[in-house]
């Protein structure tokens, strides 16, 4: 469904990404782990057309994304749940999740998705009139996600969606993306928690000042030395 | 004391007329600020373009100046349109000062294209259902029909902008823009469309306050200079961006410059032999930018703002 071919993107003459390539299988979850500045973000962020990209290539569903404008691949039916999440503060539960949905012509699956979404974050209901800076970091994870689901997504990009929550929220949002990957959605997850995202993933890339340093099936790298070693602790 | 009462209500009448057309007149600018951070220093030019269109449309098609204000609007909304696609997308690369400079340029060249076609002689609408009409509505009040005119249309012009931003789906798009321009990228929201539509609606907006003022403003290449000083006050004080502040803040500028008749009353009032000679008339527009500064100093970003 998605293709990254050895794509190369630097900041002010630093290399970011030297290299990068991964690809994710319709129906799939893929997790992108790594620490703090391996170039995580800036992989996804180079994907959505959002950072300059010096070399290489992404293709989504057999369409080349170089050259298209953000709002354009997300038609496409790429979305992305950026790390600050980036919701609309001041508007409410509801706006924010319509929103979401601004690609929906139809207004019936708008509906269904609200429901859709609500019954997924009961919490959000409860809220729906609240405004979204009002809540708390956990709940705006979950809005935040919710409103990534609105335009019904054909791949959904996490970017940290665990950054800077309490624990109970952390397994909560995992938690989410466990369902969400049950009912088929093809899932593009990149976290520093490397052992849950690993664990609710099929396959997993580990991400080190760039590259690639090793890949596989998520279960394969929870149990290599490599991982055990740099990630976990043991 | 009967006098002064009278005096007081004539400026609160006569200040909510002018306050609505100086609203209107200042909604454009609230809005392209409010979408893009971008402050239009040539926004009273574009006042001054609706001016002539007007003026010069009216004769030209056989028609009431009333009636050209489709036209107006057309017309600013083209020329927001060409300065975004023409000037402005191009100063976004860079510096913040480029687009001080840009649209400082904008004003200076628009101001001496129109001395160069329309002379420098001040015009006015002379012939019009509402030239010349007045209303009697009470002792001593009397209503001019064009500035009774300006005020409603202008009114029913805000009513449009406000129904256009808060209920449609393009309006939404322009305020996710105005909240967080990537997070409307990441919505599929086109943010280069909707910062041309927010300078199709700021000129249009502008354009049509224009066409409203030209019955009883004359208009000439610098009119636009007053403008834009009463509409970046009236923007400060609202708060950059909002819309609701720019209504608010337009009435209340609008009241400010119809005060000095209050003041002429109460020194008559007292007797006072001070008033002999002090008339504060010419300071009028000296309270307005008074206030202006004395937001920016205490409350920077306005009664409504939520942009700093």
């Amino acid at each position: 469904m998605l293709e990254i071919k050895d794509l190369v993107v630097s900041y002010a003459g630093l290399p970011v990404l030297q290299g990068v390539s991964l690809k994710v299988e319709k129906g799939q979850a893929v997790s992108v782990v790594g620490s703090n500045g391996a170039g995580k973000s800036t992989l996804l962020k180079a994907v959505m057309g959002r950072a300059r990209v010096s070399s290489g290539r992404a293709v989504f569903r057999g369409q080349d994304l170089a050259g298209l404008r953000t709002e354009k691949i997300v038609r496409l039916g790429l979305v992305y749940v950026p790390e600050d999440r980036k919701l609309f503060k001041p508007l409410s539960v509801e706006e924010n999740l319509k929103l979401g949905a601004f690609i929906v012509d139809d207004p019936a699956q708008v509906q269904g998705r609200l429901e859709y979404v609500y019954e997924l974050f009961p919490r959000l209901a409860e809220r729906r009139q609240q405004a979204a800076g009002s809540m708390s970091g956990g709940e705006q994870q979950m809005l935040a996600i919710g409103r990534g689901l609105m335009s019904g997504p054909k791949l959904l990009m996490l970017d940290e969606p665990s950054l800077g929550l309490a624990p109970l929220m952390v397994s909560e949002v995992f938690e989410t993306v466990r369902r969400l990957r049950q009912e088929g959605l093809t899932v593009l997850l990149v976290e520093q928690n490397v052992r849950e995202a690993l664990e609710l993933t099929d396959h997993g890339y580990i991400l080190q000042t760039g590259r690639i340093r090793q890949e596989g099936p998520s279960s394969d790298l929870l149990r290599s030395d490599m991982v055990r070693e740099a990630f976990l602790g043991m | 004391m009967e006098a002064l009462f009278l005096a007081m209500f004539k400026a609160l009448v006569a200040g909510l007329l002018m306050g609505l057309v100086f609203a209107l007149v200042a909604l454009g600018l609230t809005i392209i600020f409010g979408v893009m951070d971008v402050v239009n220093f040539a926004h009273g030019e574009f006042l001054m373009v609706g001016m002539y269109a007007t003026l010069l449309t009216a004769p030209l098609l056989g028609v009431d100046p009333v009636l050209t204000l489709p036209f107006s609007a057309l017309v600013g909304a083209g020329l927001g349109v060409l300065c975004y696609h023409g000037l402005i997308r191009h100063l976004l690369r860079g510096p913040t000062i480029a687009q001080l400079f840009g649209t400082f340029g904008l004003m200076l060249f628009l101001r001496n294209l129109a001395l160069m076609i329309m002379g420098s002689e001040p015009m006015i609408v002379h012939q019009g259902i509402l030239v010349g009409k007045s209303f009697v509505v009470g002792p001593g009040i009397v209503l001019g029909a064009t500035k009774l005119a300006a005020a409603a249309l202008s009114l029913g012009a805000f009513w449009g902008a406000w129904w256009l931003i808060d209920r449609t789906k393009t309006g939404k798009a322009l305020t996710a823009t105005s909240l967080d321009k990537e997070a409307a990228m990441y919505m599929g929201i086109s943010t280069e469309r909707v910062n041309a539509l927010a300078w199709a609606l700021g000129g249009a907006s502008v354009a049509v306050a224009g066409g409203l003022l030209v019955n009883f403003w004359p208009v000439d290449p610098n009119v636009g200079l007053l403008f834009t000083m009463i509409a970046f006050a009236t923007v400060a004080l609202g708060g950059f961006g909002s819309i609701k502040g720019a209504l608010v803040a337009g009435v209340l500028i609008g009241m400010i410059v119809q005060a000095p008749p209050v003041w002429d009353a109460m020194l008559r009032l007292v007797g006072s032999d001070a008033a002999e000679g002090f008339t504060i008339h010419s300071l009028k527009y000296t309270f307005v930018y008074l206030i202006y500064f004395l937001i920016m100093v205490v409350r920077p970003q306005g009664l409504f703002g939520w942009k700093q």
